[in-house]
């Protein structure tokens, strides 16, 4: 599985990827690999406030359901409907089509913070 | 690599090999998931399914008066045993509780084989040894003597006889035979924990990884599938089969989990029954019952379930069930509610969610 280059990442799995202001978030593919057969996405409406490193929503599988966490700051301007529907779109294409919100960035220096996708790969490797 | 600190099966390295995901069970590095649960689940309904079961126990009693010191820890009733048959029974402490639930396999009048929870395997042991002061027979941890894997599934039966001279077709249900399976000497049990046709075949540990590889290669044609425990879990609860640490445990009785059937009080005393004889009087005061959701979300385990908007129990099992496509349950109501077609709420992430009692089992095969 390739991490795209372009994208900035977390310890908790999700993904963020950056185009002006807006950031697009979605989780990993280890993420789903780890949920297995996703059931259930829950995640908020366009308006809501989401806040760095805080829970805006979650991801079930048949095994367990978790948390899913900010990578920045910001109002979800966009929510991915289609998931909510189609779950296991997640499992097939979690870094492209299945994504989950796309956020207007408070803050873009909260980028800094964030794992590379060498880093992530390296940081999933060790976690293996 | 796994966890030095786990213990692993005789097949641990042939799931690594295979890219199974690993997890921690109860101190076992286990599959959890092979291809994925709700694919494994449906080899298992519809075609067959294998399962690594190794990390299970087994304790042996042999003796002049084995036949009696099994009866007087179990609940069922052992002297209604044949050779070669086995039944589902549970050990208990004096207050009535669950120490572990057990397979009891008669293999002679003066030899019994059980077969228990990973977990639980070294206080069942000690367990039995503590109860077996003056009975002339002698008690024998075997867990390491045994790999124990599982065929599931309609297919088991073409799959299995493939592997064997012994012809399996004639065994029922909760019997077994010990013969020569895949060039390998073996106990083959017709007994799971899945609610389909099946056989559970020990063999020894070094010889396990053959024995593997020569049942998949032969189940090939039918599509058989390598299972984990995750699949194991759905297919167990469809069919409402009791999970030791979920439905059951040390504060619950059998008559509390629906498990009365495995209560034989009418044959005289064993450990528990004075407990079981006083609660049975009395009547019980909470059930176990089975739960489908009705608004969106899972029941899982531990989460509380409301009547009428108060606490009044608690969710032992829950999952999405894939042969039905429902999100189903088990839960401990108070025993006046807990009967089918009682509307409940379980609180789901601090919302409650309706959901509503059902008959169990949730899933029974076609004859």
């Amino acid at each position: 599985m390739t991490y795209p280059e372009n994208y900035r990442y977390t310890k908790e799995h999700e993904w963020v990827h950056i185009e002006g202001e807006t950031a697009t978030i979605g989780i990993t593919f280890h993420a789903q690999q780890e949920l297995g057969d996703i059931v259930y996405v829950d995640v908020p409406k366009a308006g809501t406030k989401v806040e760095t490193g805080k829970s805006f929503g979650s991801v079930e599988s048949v095994k367990a359901v978790s948390d899913v966490y900010a990578p920045v700051s910001g109002e979800v301007i966009a929510a991915n409907d289609t998931l909510a529907t189609m779950p296991e779109k997640l499992n097939e294409d979690p870094h492209g089509a299945a994504w989950l919100i796309k956020v207007r960035m408070e803050n873009p220096t909260e980028l800094t913070n964030l794992l590379s996708a060498a880093d992530y790969q390296k940081y999933i490797g060790a976690e293996i | 690599m796994p966890d030095p600190a786990l213990q692993r099966t005789p097949l641990n390295e042939v799931h690594r090999a295979a890219g199974a995901k690993m997890v921690d069970f109860g101190g076992w590095d286990m599959p959890v998931q092979y291809s994925g649960i709700v694919e494994e689940h449906n080899a298992v309904r519809s075609a067959v399914g294998l399962f690594d079961v190794s990390h299970m126990g087994e304790i042996e009693v042999r003796g002049p008066q084995a036949m009696k010191l099994v009866d007087h820890v179990t609940t069922n009733a052992v002297a209604k045993l044949k050779e070669g048959q086995a039944h589902y029974s549970g050990l208990l402490y004096e207050h009535g509780g669950f120490v572990d639930d057990i397979l009891v396999h008669k293999v002679a009048d003066d030899s019994f084989f059980l077969c228990v929870n990973a977990s639980n395997q070294d206080k069942d042991f000690e367990h039995i040894q503590a109860a077996a002061n003056g009975f002339d027979c002698e008690v024998e941890f075997a867990g390491g003597k045994y790999a124990q894997l599982a065929i599931q599934g309609p297919k088991a039966l073409a799959v299995a006889q493939q592997l064997t001279d012994v012809p399996l077709a004639p065994i029922r249900y909760y019997w077994f035979v010990d013969g020569v399976f895949a060039g390998v000497p073996a106990r083959i049990a017709r007994t799971g924990y899945t609610g389909e046709d099946g056989f559970e075949v020990y063999v020894a540990p070094e010889r396990a990884a053959e024995v593997w590889n020569a049942i998949l290669s032969a189940g090939q044609p039918y599509g058989i599938k390598p299972c984990g425990l995750g699949a194991r879990n759905t297919l167990r609860l469809e069919s409402k089969m009791a999970l030791y640490g979920h439905e059951i445990g040390a504060s619950i009785t059998p008559l509390e989990a629906d498990l009365a059937w495995i209560v034989k009080l009418d044959k005289g005393d064993f450990i528990g029954s004075d407990a079981l004889r006083r609660q049975a009087a009395k009547g019980v005061t909470r059930k176990l019952v089975g739960f489908e959701m009705r608004g969106r979300g899972i029941g899982r385990d531990g989460y509380e379930v409301l009547l009428e908007g108060k606490p009044a129990g608690w969710v032992t099992s829950g999952s999405p069930a894939p042969t039905l496509g429902k999100n189903i349950g088990l839960c401990y109501l108070p025993v006046e509610q807990a009967r089918p077609g009682q509307r409940i709420e379980i609180m789901i992430r601090n919302q409650p969610v309706e959901a509503e009692t059902v008959p169990t089992p949730f899933y029974k095969r076609p004859k």
